[in-house]
């Protein structure tokens, strides 16, 4: 229960920083010309806005409230308040950076791969070819399967040692089989989710290099580039918000994914992540208070997180 | 150095081809501009000179050398384009210096051709300016440094002023053929714009359709056009063509007189018809006459004192030195 608080607040700390809610306000100040129509707007926005801030606070007070005390539902409910023995016992925990590790790694893979491969699919899909708009469909797909089905597919159909696809790629070659999520679990689940995610980079690098005026790359031929540097001075450029966009969305989810572990390693072999930490404290040990303290770290590292990202890739959203 | 010679060079996209072959000369320091209504053709040419597009027959020779299947690069002509395409994310000074940095030019050069050409663009304020920060005139400036630093053989200018308002398209033209004078240059210039052909031009080449209707000077073009397209394409307003009985007259299918050509009077003329509108632009007046009995319109222009208005009866008298006879082809004849 307090994962199901934890995790909307830390989504929506998330939210403050990221770009679209930024520009809003500008857009309909432009818009309403006068003072009047001002007040008139806030008028009408502020049930959604109400709403908004309803939805984060509710669940933060409740984290907040939670982790302060000693609340074991199966072993005699709310025990009263114990003050910041949650917090002190949650980071003494044996587990607790190693849970820390296991996110950012997990999360960084994945944005490392979606947006290598992102970038060179979307030059792929980009160029003139017979069926792309088939191929271009076929591209998205995997962003609507569902990660439970996906993880489970791929934990079955292809990382299974025995029957598994790639157990008999393996096998052709004269290998011996990889156990991939007892061996390589961590590769895993960046594999699968990577897999999952591939399609939202693609699709959103893709619409930005179809904006790219082609007569930039033709100055450029002209002017002497090969069509790496090409790549390098114009293209990549080009592509630096989008690529920006990718990352921070991307990692607003990919710090909550909790689904693909839980159908394949549990968290087991060094895949427990943040989030699966606190769904253990408090599902598998009934434990609450110890939950919601780790759901306040969630969100103190999402907030680290988003910081160090708006340092390093938010100017590219300027200008 | 930049002769360029195009020998039978014919374009085809897919089944449709768009230039059929033909033969070109540009010697070296001309300002030859391509000129023709949209579509005709004008824009491939060009590309196809810059290696842009792939010839589909015929041979394009730079200098005397083959260049017909060398990379756009290696062929020592830098190109204008119509929408500049200077690069955004990059200062006015890295834009300008790009051609040079792959070209691996040493720094200090790289630094002394750009303070040349920003002092010669009047550029050097806005050096490290982005192009976003720039107006349409200044960006234009930024494109043509960027190809003068190459220092190339030949400059390819694609519409550079049709993104320009009227007032900056005049100023704009005047620096280009200033540069012109001063580089002593090869250049090749497309327009569709006549006015821009006429006055910058040494050598025009009018198209239509992929085909060159007619090569040669200015003047050349509106006192000689070879044909009835020329003759209505080249000078402003436009020929007036005269069918008919008037041309038979003259021994001819068609006519054509310019409308600074005819003489205009409230009293006596060999022609007379309706004023249907005057336009009044100070220097001169052009008056749009109906009801000739030649043509449904006969434009002439007077003098800007002339005050002829709309439903007034004019008599009118052509130059009988300056008529254009055409035969039935639309080929003039003699």
């Amino acid at each position: 229960m307090a994962t199901q608080h934890s995790q909307p607040a830390d989504r929506l700390t998330m939210a403050p920083p990221a770009p679209e809610p930024a520009s809003q306000p500008a857009a309909a100040d432009h818009q309403s010309g006068t003072k009047h129509a001002r007040t008139a707007a806030r008028l009408m926005m502020a049930p959604a806005v109400i709403l908004l801030l309803g939805w984060m606070l509710v669940p933060l007070t409740m984290t907040l409230y939670f982790s302060f005390k000693k609340f074991l539902p199966l072993r005699g409910g709310d025990l009263g308040w114990v003050g910041f023995d949650n917090y002190v016992r949650f980071v003494s925990s044996s587990a607790f950076w190693p849970s820390v590790q296991a996110t950012l790694v997990i999360v960084g893979g994945v944005l490392a791969i979606t947006v290598v491969l992102g970038v060179l699919l979307a030059i792929l899909l980009n160029q003139p070819m017979w069926g792309r708009g088939v191929v271009r469909i076929l591209v998205i797909a995997p962003f609507f399967v569902m990660p439970t089905v996906s993880a489970l597919v791929w934990k079955n159909m292809f990382m299974d040692p025995v029957n598994g696809l790639l157990a008999h790629v393996w096998r052709a070659f004269g290998a011996e089989p990889l156990v991939w999520l007892t061996e390589a679990s961590t590769q895993s689940i960046i594999l699968i989710v990577s897999w999952q995610w591939l399609p939202f980079a693609t699709l959103i690098l893709l619409t930005a290099i179809q904006s790219l005026d082609s007569e930039q790359l033709e100055a450029a031929e002209m002017d002497g580039a090969p069509p790496v540097k090409r790549f390098a001075y114009i293209t990549l450029p080009h592509l630096s918000r989008a690529i920006t966009v990718v990352v921070l969305i991307q990692t607003i989810f990919l710090l909550s994914i909790f689904a693909e572990i839980f159908v394949t390693t549990q968290g087991a072999f060094g895949t427990k992540t943040l989030t699966y930490l606190i769904f253990q404290r408090v599902l598998e040990s009934q434990n609450i208070g110890l939950g919601s303290a780790g759901g306040v770290y969630a969100i103190i590292l999402a907030n680290i997180v988003a910081i160090f990202l708006m340092r390093i890739v938010g100017k590219n959203l300027d200008a | 150095m930049g002769r360029i010679t195009l020998d039978k060079v014919s374009k085809s996209f897919g089944d449709v081809q768009v230039i059929p072959p033909l033969d070109l000369t540009i010697d070296d320091g001309e300002f030859t501009v391509f000129v023709g209504p949209s579509g005709c053709g004008k824009s491939t040419l060009l590309r196809l000179i810059a290696g842009l597009e792939d010839v589909s027959s015929g041979q394009i020779r730079i200098d005397k050398q083959d260049a017909t299947h060398v990379p756009p690069a290696k062929r020592g002509l830098a190109m204008v384009f119509q929408s500049y395409a200077l690069y955004p994310h990059m200062s006015v000074r890295k834009n300008i210096a790009f051609p040079m940095k792959m070209a691996k030019v040493p720094v200090e050069e790289q630094n002394r051709r750009i303070e040349a050409a920003a002092n010669a663009l009047n550029l050097t304020d806005y050096l490290d300016r982005r192009p976003g920060q720039l107006s349409g005139g200044q960006r234009q400036r930024v494109a043509i440094g960027r190809a003068i630093v190459r220092e190339p053989s030949a400059f390819l200018f694609d519409e550079p002023l049709s993104n320009l308002d009227a007032a900056l398209r005049v100023g704009m033209r005047l620096e280009i053929s200033e540069l012109h004078e001063r580089l002593e240059t090869t250049m090749i210039y497309v327009t569709h714009d006549q006015v821009e052909a006429m006055t910058m031009a040494d050598k025009i080449v009018v198209l239509q359709a992929g085909v060159i209707e007619q090569v040669g000077s200015p003047l050349e073009l509106y006192h000689t056009p070879r044909n009835k397209f020329v003759a209505g394409f080249i000078g402003s307003p436009k020929m007036n063509f005269i069918e008919g009985k008037e041309a038979a007259k003259h021994g001819a299918h068609t006519i054509g007189i310019r409308p600074e050509h005819i003489e205009v009077s409230g009293e006596a003329g060999t022609w007379s018809g309706v004023v249907s509108v005057s336009e009044h632009l100070g220097s001169d007046t052009f008056f749009h006459v109906h009801g000739t009995g030649l043509a449904e319109t006969i434009t002439v222009r007077a003098d800007g004192e002339v005050g002829f208005r709309h439903g007034d009866r004019i008599f009118m008298t052509p130059r009988a030195d300056v008529i254009h006879k055409f035969d039935a082809e639309g080929l003039r004849i003699a």
